[in-house]
């Protein structure tokens, strides 16, 4: 399955397993601008998977109203950039639900997707990682899948966790990434994130697209320097999994963040703060963040623009060498 | 916000057969080219636009005006004296059920006027009255089933006090004492019961309206025959979720009743800088909604409006608007001086001459349900379960400062734990500099 037909499969398993489970959104009857719903509206009725119209924040308060009154509502976005609209829906109502009622309410059973990340030409408007304002809101979820497998996991716990969760799928993986995902119903736990090389010399940490970056980023450092990189995948954006990178840079004594996102309040900030807090007396080298510029996302510039592998080559060189 | 859905292209070639199934332009694949041709000269007369269904073509330039219609008229039952107008509309509810009424508005003008107070005396941070508008909150109370689900905006404590909401629970509740449900997190006035099924109420103004239409589309795939009120001022009927809102109830086909507060300002802006259309009923033709207005100082034609409008959200699924014409008597808030922006002789004029608690009694009175005995010896009473609940909520201690930590997620984080450790030992050690003796102690 490449990464849009595991989504799919995710939703499939949500729809059969659970009957309140409703997916809407703009164009998600036909099959989605991406084929994430295809088959799902013909399969389980067009009371299920349904057009809502164009408005991001009606689609948003829509499903908290849904969820509130016990559905499992998953809402789509058409694409990340356009989640804006519904930042108010999102920051002021559906993170607060539960709190501000003292938990006699709540919208937990709501999940918002939305394809997410650069795409090699979506410039302004259909490349941006927004992740990092939505770090900021307690009381929600942020996920990102870095492939097929992860992505059907990471969806069904978003769906069935009691608090409303954002699901960002990285879009340029949709059918780029291919893999054997099982096809039973399977679930990876929410705030974990995954080592997925170990290494002793330098802690590199992504999350999405940005982790098969820095996976080559592994190979090269060890082809180029000889050092060894452990490699970490966060997953979870809100609430993050401190402790394995904590843990990592405490046996390496070096850390790399990079991510898409611009590179001023970006989600790497936070990690490196909450790290120099944790890690003081471990770190060798002041914390690495390479990340897209304090630009917007250009159209004709995205190879200067993303912190790529050379970027991050170098930045590694930068704290082995200090 | 519109995308531009270039990425949409290639996808849209790969329409799945159930969609090419679908009328119109599709369907027309399957004719010959000489039938089709056929059928565009035999229809030629009439627009095939799929964007809206046309009476027909125009030859001549001609604007639709706004002024072209006269404003949507006014529903009314009462009298201003109380007497019922038409027969036909007198709902006939029994005594004991409009005495039940008179006593839910009155009751909570009787809190108001205390909770007011209070607040000047700055025994409570915060509160805004509903004087003015009892009507609009126990005529739709009212005629809803108790398991209709309510989403309000903050001046509807009417509909709590009619469904059972005790006064101590909203004492406690502007107090934010260890009794809130709420858990004293909110400012005052933001109520909420889950066995009264009125969501509770948060500040951003019109946020709660597709909320209800989603609730109501979960009510509907239920099976259940309720629907979902959902109430809103003039002011919040410009933001952008109340657009989203109707559009989506019509679009969906959901039984929700959408209640307009019309009471003539949004803390100092009066309707004629809010909008330049006949109201907020005139747009919900509009949307494809029912709608029609009624005189919110008018208990009855509230009630009758309500009920009806029920009737068809649940047997037919789909929207219904109503427009209460009211007037807000009281200031916006314990925060606003209302005379910066509006005469007291206009704010005088519906305080005496048409007022909803007054209009009722005087239908009372005709009746013999009513008398000035009877009212003496109830606003007594009144008053003293009032001051009752008061003083036991300022009495009771406050929640238990773990509770700002709870709550924010089903489970606690632990960097949220972690937190709450933090501020536990930093109170412990700064003790002198902190009010915990009001509180309940940290949880472990």
């Amino acid at each position: 399955m490449n990464l849009f037909q595991a989504v799919t499969n995710a939703l499939d398993i949500s729809l059969a397993a659970d009957p309140t489970t409703i997916i809407f959104g703009e164009d998600v009857a036909f099959g989605g601008v991406f084929r994430c719903t295809v088959g799902l509206a013909e399969k389980y009725g067009k009371e299920r998977v349904f057009n809502t119209p164009l408005c991001e924040q009606g689609i948003v308060g829509f499903g908290i109203g849904a969820a509130s009154a016990g559905a499992t509502a998953v809402a789509e976005i058409q694409f990340a950039d356009y989640i804006f609209p519904a930042f108010d829906q999102i920051i002021n109502e559906a993170a607060k639900f539960r709190y501000r009622s003292g938990n006699i309410f709540d919208c937990g059973k709501l999940t918002i997707r939305a394809p997410w990340g650069a795409v090699g030409h979506g410039a302004l408007y259909h490349s941006q990682s927004p992740e990092a304002f939505f770090a900021h809101i307690p009381g929600i979820k942020v996920v990102i899948p870095r492939g097929p497998i992860q992505a059907k996991g990471l969806l069904l716990s978003c769906i069935r966790d009691q608090n409303p969760c954002i699901f960002f799928e990285p879009k340029i993986l949709y059918r780029s990434a291919l893999e054997q995902v099982p096809i039973k119903d399977y679930t990876l736990p929410l705030s974990e994130a995954e080592v997925l090389v170990e290494g002793n010399d330098v802690t590199l940490v992504a999350w999405g697209t940005q982790v098969h970056v820095l996976r080559e980023v592994v190979n090269l450092a060890q082809e180029k320097l000889g050092v060894s990189c452990e490699l970490i995948d966060l997953q979870t954006i809100l609430p993050w999994d401190i402790d394995t990178v904590a843990k990592s840079v405490t046996k390496t004594g070096r850390l790399l963040v990079a991510h898409e996102a611009p590179l001023t309040s970006g989600f790497a900030a936070e990690i490196a703060s909450t790290i120099q807090t944790e890690c003081f007396l471990n770190l060798e080298a002041p914390i690495q963040r390479v990340c897209g510029w304090d630009t917007p996302f250009p159209h004709i510039f995205e190879p200067f623009y993303l912190p790529d592998k050379w970027r991050c080559l170098d930045a590694i060189k930068k704290m082995i060498n200090y | 916000m519109a995308s531009i859905r270039h990425f949409c292209r290639f996808a849209r070639s790969l329409k799945p057969s159930y969609y090419s199934s679908k009328p119109i332009i599709q369907s027309t694949r399957t004719f010959s080219v000489t039938s089709w041709h056929r059928q565009l000269y035999e229809e030629e007369e009439k627009p095939q636009f799929p964007g809206a269904k046309s009476a027909g073509y125009m030859k001549k330039l001609e604007f639709i005006k706004p002024n072209q219609y006269d404003g949507i008229p006014t529903y009314r039952v009462l009298s201003r004296k109380g007497e019922i107008l038409e027969a036909d509309q007198d709902p006939n509810l029994d005594e004991d059920y409009v005495v039940r009424m008179y006593k839910a508005m009155t009751t909570m003008n009787t809190m108001d006027k205390i909770l007011y107070e209070s607040q000047r005396q700055g025994r409570i941070s915060f509160y805004m009255t509903n004087f003015g508008e009892e009507g609009t909150h126990v005529g739709s109370a009212a005629a809803l089933d108790g398991g209709d689900l309510v989403f309000g905006q903050y001046r509807e404590a009417g509909v709590l006090m009619w469904r059972g909401f005790k006064l101590d629970q909203f004492m406690n509740q502007c107090y934010g004492n260890t009794l809130d449900v709420g858990k004293g997190r909110q400012m005052p006035v933001h109520y909420g019961s889950q066995e009264l099924n009125f969501y509770t109420i948060s500040s951003p103004l019109a946020t709660q309206m597709p909320q209800a239409s989603g609730a109501a589309y979960a009510l509907k795939r239920a099976g259940k025959d309720l629907c979902v009120v959902c109430y809103f001022g003039d002011g919040a009927a410009s933001e952008g979720d109340a657009h989203a809102a109707l559009n989506f109830a019509a679009t969906l086909d959901v039984p929700v009743i959408f209640f307009c507060r019309n009471n003539g300002y949004a803390i100092s802006t009066p309707t004629h800088e809010q909008y330049r259309g006949d109201g907020i009923a005139s747009r919900g033709h509009g949307y494809g909604i029912y709608s029609v207005r009624v005189d919110g100082n008018d208990v009855f034609a509230v009630y009758n409006a309500t009920k009806a409008a029920r009737n068809i959200a649940i047997k037919e699924s789909r929207p219904v608007l109503i427009e209460a014409m009211t007037y807000r008597i009281g200031h916006h808030s314990t925060s606003d001086d209302s005379s910066a922006y509006r005469s007291v002789d206009e704010v005088h004029y519906w305080d005496k001459q048409d007022h909803p608690i007054s209009r009722l009694r005087n239908y009372m009175m005709s009746q013999d349900w009513w008398d000035a005995d009877k009212e003496k010896a109830w606003m007594v009473e009144t008053r003293e379960n009032v001051m009752q609940a008061f003083q036991k909520a300022e009495k009771s201690l406050k929640p238990s400062p773990t509770e700002l930590f709870a709550d924010v997620y089903d489970e606690m984080p632990k960097r949220l734990q972690q937190q709450h450790e933090e501020m536990k030992r930093h109170v412990e050690q700064y003790k002198e500099y902190y009010p915990s003796e009001i509180y309940e102690p940290f949880r472990s």
